[in-house]
């Protein structure tokens, strides 16, 4: 008798700490779910639903199921938009990579003098507001006044219209998108590089592996994962790239004509804020905002795929 | 062996010679844009450029500090990134506590939603937060430049991954002793993650600063732009006036460098071990 009431007692404080326990779980928990379900969670099925009602300016919401995506996929304007950002991504992925890499190789050595310069130099556009970046670049691009053809005028070397023509807006803008992201992927390679134990290198060098060699068979497969990692952080933020060729297009000065001269530097979201906010058009606006949702889930599932193959060292 | 040190030597001049032509490409814009915030226009457009100006002038400051108010927008992206940064803060390590140290039914449903949502880009969400915030009545207030900033799933999860290092024995011997639920929270738990909140004031801090979209679609008059879009608006104006814009660039790009210097250290880091989104 007096075992059992002291097992329920014994149980009863037992439950009543894991009553006291969840209630604290909750008091710090809900505050934080609160806001997450309206920032996070409402926006992200809204979108959904929004992209199948007709929700234009002046005229009322009506379910019109998959007719904003038909609109979409019949608008030759968004084609272009997914050409000019598969363009984007094919110049400025690999260029990052084949500038920040070899970068964190050769800050990851023992002879080279100055690192914490070197890194300053290559990081601050890091931390540079990119508005205003973009500001200045519009300028070193100007094709009479600008310091870029200035110094193409130097070398001898054409000196093209820049952003005022199509071809060359684009390439100007994927210039300015590598030089903001290099000192990120340098600093995640050389976060990287630390990870990879000193004993293989030394094995090799033993062995009289030459550097080629040693970066070949040693340090780039072990990097593999961080290039992985690397590689589709850009490509998600080339298709996520707004600021750039807002600022630098004619948009910058006028919201009608965004991502000029002659659409050629429409990149996704432009297009997305094109009709959203130009023309008011939130159903049109919501599928495009769908698509890119598929895309980037798309993108980050290839990339987790691919990271969690086992790895042999 | 005399060859193998000789093209070793050529190998590394080489290097530095790389190093310093882009070295020079990443900091000419910086150079450019400071040289020219100190000249006047006609000095700023003459070609071949002046890099140190001939005549060293502070009206440009002047000009778009008091007439054209940046005054008005250096101090709204003060107050958003401050009160973003606390906010973050507060949220992601209550949320990242609660998920990394109790047990409680639906806790791995609201784990994985919140892992998920790290895949949604804000552009995806960025129609419904427009409607949802001009719906509150926050359009063109600072609270609505704020709103969609206030909780970070991504800080969520860094802030659990980091509790979870902290030995459970530590907070059940202060519990035994009799210490109150929020005192164990602020006086334990916080102090073991500092790092990893320093590197999320940091990333949120960098992030925050240069935000563009979001303000410029949600503000519509001085009283709520950050600098990002005031220097936008500005630009839309006064599309020629060179040197103004880049006055007015150089007070949007000198705080977070200043920070930066000061910090050096601790950004790198956090960027190493958050990835910067």
């Amino acid at each position: 008798m007096a075992r059992t009431a002291a097992n329920a007692l014994a149980r009863r404080r037992w439950s009543r700490l894991r009553a006291h326990r969840t209630l604290t779980a909750w008091g710090f928990l809900l505050g934080p779910l609160l806001l997450f379900g309206v920032i996070f969670l409402f926006p992200a099925f809204r979108v959904v639903h929004l992209s199948t009602l007709q929700s234009q300016l002046f005229r009322p919401e009506a379910f019109v199921g998959f007719g904003n995506y038909q609109r979409l996929f019949e608008d030759p304007l968004f084609w272009k938009s997914l050409r000019i950002t598969a363009i984007w991504s094919i110049g400025v992925v690999p260029a990052v990579i084949a500038i920040a890499l070899p970068l964190a190789l050769v800050l990851n050595t023992q002879w080279l003098k100055a690192k914490g310069l070197w890194r300053l130099v290559f990081f601050l556009p890091v931390v540079t507001n990119i508005v205003a970046a973009a500001f200045v670049w519009r300028w070193l691009f100007d094709p009479q006044f600008g310091v870029v053809n200035y110094g193409l005028g130097l070398l001898g070397l054409p000196r093209p219209a820049w952003l005022a023509v199509p071809g060359w807006a684009l390439a100007a803008m994927m210039i300015v998108a590598v030089w903001k992201q290099v000192g990120q992927a340098m600093v995640l390679f050389l976060a990287g590089l630390q990870t990879i134990p000193k004993e293989f290198e030394e094995a090799a060098a033993i062995d009289g592996a030459n550097p080629w060699q040693m970066f070949r068979h040693v340090t780039l497969p072990l990097l593999n994962p961080t290039i992985v990692f690397v590689a589709a952080i850009l490509l998600i933020n080339a298709f996520r790239v707004f600021t750039i060729p807002f600022v630098m297009s004619a948009g910058g000065l006028t919201h009608r004509t965004v991502g000029g001269p002659l659409d050629s530097t429409r990149l996704y979201v432009l297009h997305l804020y094109d009709w959203t906010f130009s023309r008011f058009d939130f159903g049109y606006g919501a599928a495009t905002a769908v698509v890119l949702l598929v895309v980037v889930v798309t993108l980050t599932l290839v990339q987790t795929k691919l990271l969690s193959r086992p790895f042999e060292y | 062996m005399v060859s193998g040190r000789l093209t070793r030597l050529t190998a590394r001049t080489l290097v530095y010679g790389l190093l310093i032509v882009f070295g020079i490409v990443m900091v000419v814009p910086f150079l450019w844009m400071f040289s020219a915030s100190f000249k006047p226009l006609a000095e700023v457009i003459r070609v071949p450029p002046t890099w140190i100006p001939e005549n060293v002038t502070l009206t440009n400051y002047q000009v778009v500090w008091i007439e054209f108010r940046f005054f008005r927008y250096f101090a709204n992206s003060v107050i958003v990134a401050m009160v973003t940064v606390l906010f973050v803060l507060t949220t992601s390590s209550m949320a990242g506590y609660a998920l990394a140290k109790f047990d409680f039914g639906g806790k791995d449903v609201i784990f994985i939603l919140i892992l998920s949502s790290l895949m949604v880009p804000f552009q995806t969400r960025l129609i419904p937060l427009y409607q949802l915030t001009t719906g509150l009545g926050l359009a063109d207030t600072l609270a609505g430049v704020i709103f969609p900033w206030i909780v970070d799933a991504f800080g969520i999860y860094l802030m659990r991954q980091f509790i979870m290092s902290i030995p459970s024995d530590l907070i059940e011997a202060a519990r035994i002793d009799g210490a109150g639920e929020l005192r164990i929270f602020l006086q334990i738990v916080i102090p073991l993650v500092r790092p990893a909140l320093s590197a999320l004031a940091i990333l949120t801090l960098v992030v925050n600063w240069e935000e563009f979209l979001w303000p410029l679609v949600i503000t519509s008059s001085d009283a709520s732009r950050t600098l990002p879009v005031g220097l936008q608006s500005f630009a839309e104006q006064y599309a020629a006036n060179t040197h103004w814009q880049m006055a007015g660039a150089s007070i949007a790009i000198l705080p977070l460098i200043v920070v930066f210097l000061i910090f050096q250290r601790h950004f790198i880091r956090g960027i190493a071990m958050t990835g910067l989104k």
